[in-house]
């Protein structure tokens, strides 16, 4: 039985369709998984360079006297820490410590940050931060008018500097450029940032702005290699770099410091914010179960949601992701687990279509950039 | 590839001598399902039914069930999948073979669609 939904469109829509995009339902979003195939466009973003089109990534505007203090009471990491100009990973947590969603705080000014949270959690978000509205702020949700393209891998900064006189050198990891102007498109956020594990940027625009970036990005970036690359690639590449997707490595129920995120959980920031308290618990008691990553040495793939066993045969755990890594061309699955089975070779066997199929516990990140 | 018969799920099968036939899937099916990483056979010398699982083919994003078309033993399965599963992908037709069966009825082939008529099927699927 199919059910008629009407799918929120990109900016970048009809450019998908019209370039061979395979466009699908991407949690409401027509987006495409793939354009030549997902193990080409993962390989071109760590060899080359890829471009992605994440307009349906959720934007908001928190601005006034209060803006810091605010975003700092709602997020895990250290708002004060943040320059004009610099970006921070964090995590918005429900009192018990599990997590809304994970975001990037964007400092513009002194009172004006922009919030960039999950597509699929926009409105959850915005809700929750409605409803923690503390002091002298505003917010607004801007994501239908904000676009965003991500360029990634090791040719991205070479590929995007023939288009702009901003010198894209000076832009550290975890730093931006406002007002940047790249081949006649005006008024883009250049972001050092990525899900991939790659260098790379990440471009928010206006969203009427976004396809003649796209179109001039691509030209550009044809002689280095560059390719459109769909949500799938984005989701091997993120995977083996361990970063976290929400509802898989972390959700309401795992959290940050459980998906190995515990960089951006300040517990011992100056300021309170929603689930300090449960974290630091969770912190000084000790992690009972962890995200590790698994190498399936028998035959198969793990998806998310199998089972994980003790090679005694008691349930231990889940998978959160698993597939075919393009990079290392193998069977990897990162899972969670109890923290006695996190250490290296480790045994354990996952349920793959009733059979018990041996796994072992690797180093994880499998990648990481050299 | 000539003489080819289709099912619905999408394989072909191709009659070699006697009652042995060569099972595979088609074109339209391993440009949908996208890149193929993991092929799982069935056993040699099973026996299988016709329209039922007995094995499963992965892309980097998901399962699919690999559906026999037709019922008997399975007497050869294409080891070469097990380090390649990228043939199926690259040549469905030849080398992406996946496994044959030695039929137990032969009439069940009647109930299976001629190249033309698999087109036409999965024209209607795409409109």
């Amino acid at each position: 039985m199919t059910t008629e939904t009407t799918l929120k469109h990109t900016p970048l829509y009809d450019t998908h369709l019209k370039y061979g995009g395979k466009v699908i339902d991407f949690g409401g979003w027509a987006l495409p998984v793939q354009y030549s195939g997902i193990i080409e466009e993962h390989e071109a973003v760590r060899n080359n360079a890829g471009l992605f089109d994440v307009s349906h990534m959720g934007e908001v505007m928190v601005e006034g006297k209060d803006a810091e203090s605010y975003i700092n009471y709602l997020v895990s990491n250290d708002v004060t820490k943040v320059k004009i100009n610099q970006a921070q990973y964090s995590v918005l947590c429900y009192p018990d410590g599990g997590a809304v969603d994970d975001l990037l705080v964007y400092k513009l000014a002194e009172e004006k940050y922009l919030v960039v949270v999950n597509a699929s959690n926009t409105d959850k978000d915005f809700a929750w931060m409605q409803e923690h509205l503390k002091g002298d702020v505003t917010i607004s949700n801007i994501s239908d008018e904000v676009g965003q393209v991500a360029i990634q891998g090791p040719k991205a900064e070479a590929i995007l500097q023939k288009l702009t006189e901003t010198d894209l050198s000076q832009i550290a990891g975890f730093y931006f450029a406002q007002n940047v102007t790249v081949d006649g498109v005006t008024d883009i956020l250049v972001s050092r940032t990525g899900y991939t594990g790659e260098d790379g940027f990440e471009l928010y625009l206006a969203a009427d702005k976004v396809e003649a970036l796209w179109d001039k990005l691509l030209e550009a970036g044809k002689e280095d290699g560059l390719k459109p690359c769909g949500l799938g690639a984005r989701d091997t590449l993120r995977f083996e770099a361990k970063l976290p997707l929400y509802g898989q490595e972390l959700s309401k129920d795992i959290t940050g410091l459980e998906a190995g995120m515990g960089f951006a959980i300040k517990v011992a920031k100056e300021s309170d914010f929603i689930g300090k308290d449960a974290l630091a618990k969770l912190k000084e008691e000790g992690l009972k179960r962890k995200i590790v990553g698994l190498e399936i040495t028998g035959r198969g793939i793990a998806r998310h949601d199998y089972k994980v066993f003790s090679t005694s045969g008691e349930e231990i755990g889940t998978v959160t992701t698993g597939t075919h890594s393009p990079t290392l061309k193998k069977s990897l699955a990162l899972a969670l687990v109890p923290t006695e089975y996190t250490q290296v070779g480790t045994e354990v066997k996952i349920e793959i279509r009733n059979k018990q199929v041996d796994a072992v516990v690797v180093k994880s990140p499998f990648y990481k950039r050299g | 590839m000539t003489n080819l018969l289709y099912s619905k799920d999408h394989e072909w099968v191709q009659q070699l001598e006697g009652n042995r036939v060569r099972i595979g899937i088609s074109d339209y099916a391993q440009h949908s399902l996208g890149d193929i990483v993991f092929v799982e056979n069935p056993e040699v010398d099973s026996e299988v039914k016709a329209n039922e699982a007995v094995g499963s083919i992965e892309s980097v994003k998901a399962v699919s069930d690999l559906i026999t078309p037709v019922s008997g033993a399975v007497v050869s399965v294409n080891e070469e999948l097990e380090d390649a599963p990228q043939s199926i992908n690259e040549q469905p037709f030849d080398g992406g073979w996946i496994f044959e069966v030695e039929l137990s009825d032969s009439e069940e082939l009647k109930g299976l669609l001629s190249e033309e008529e698999y087109k036409a099927f999965i024209s209607e699927g795409e409109e």
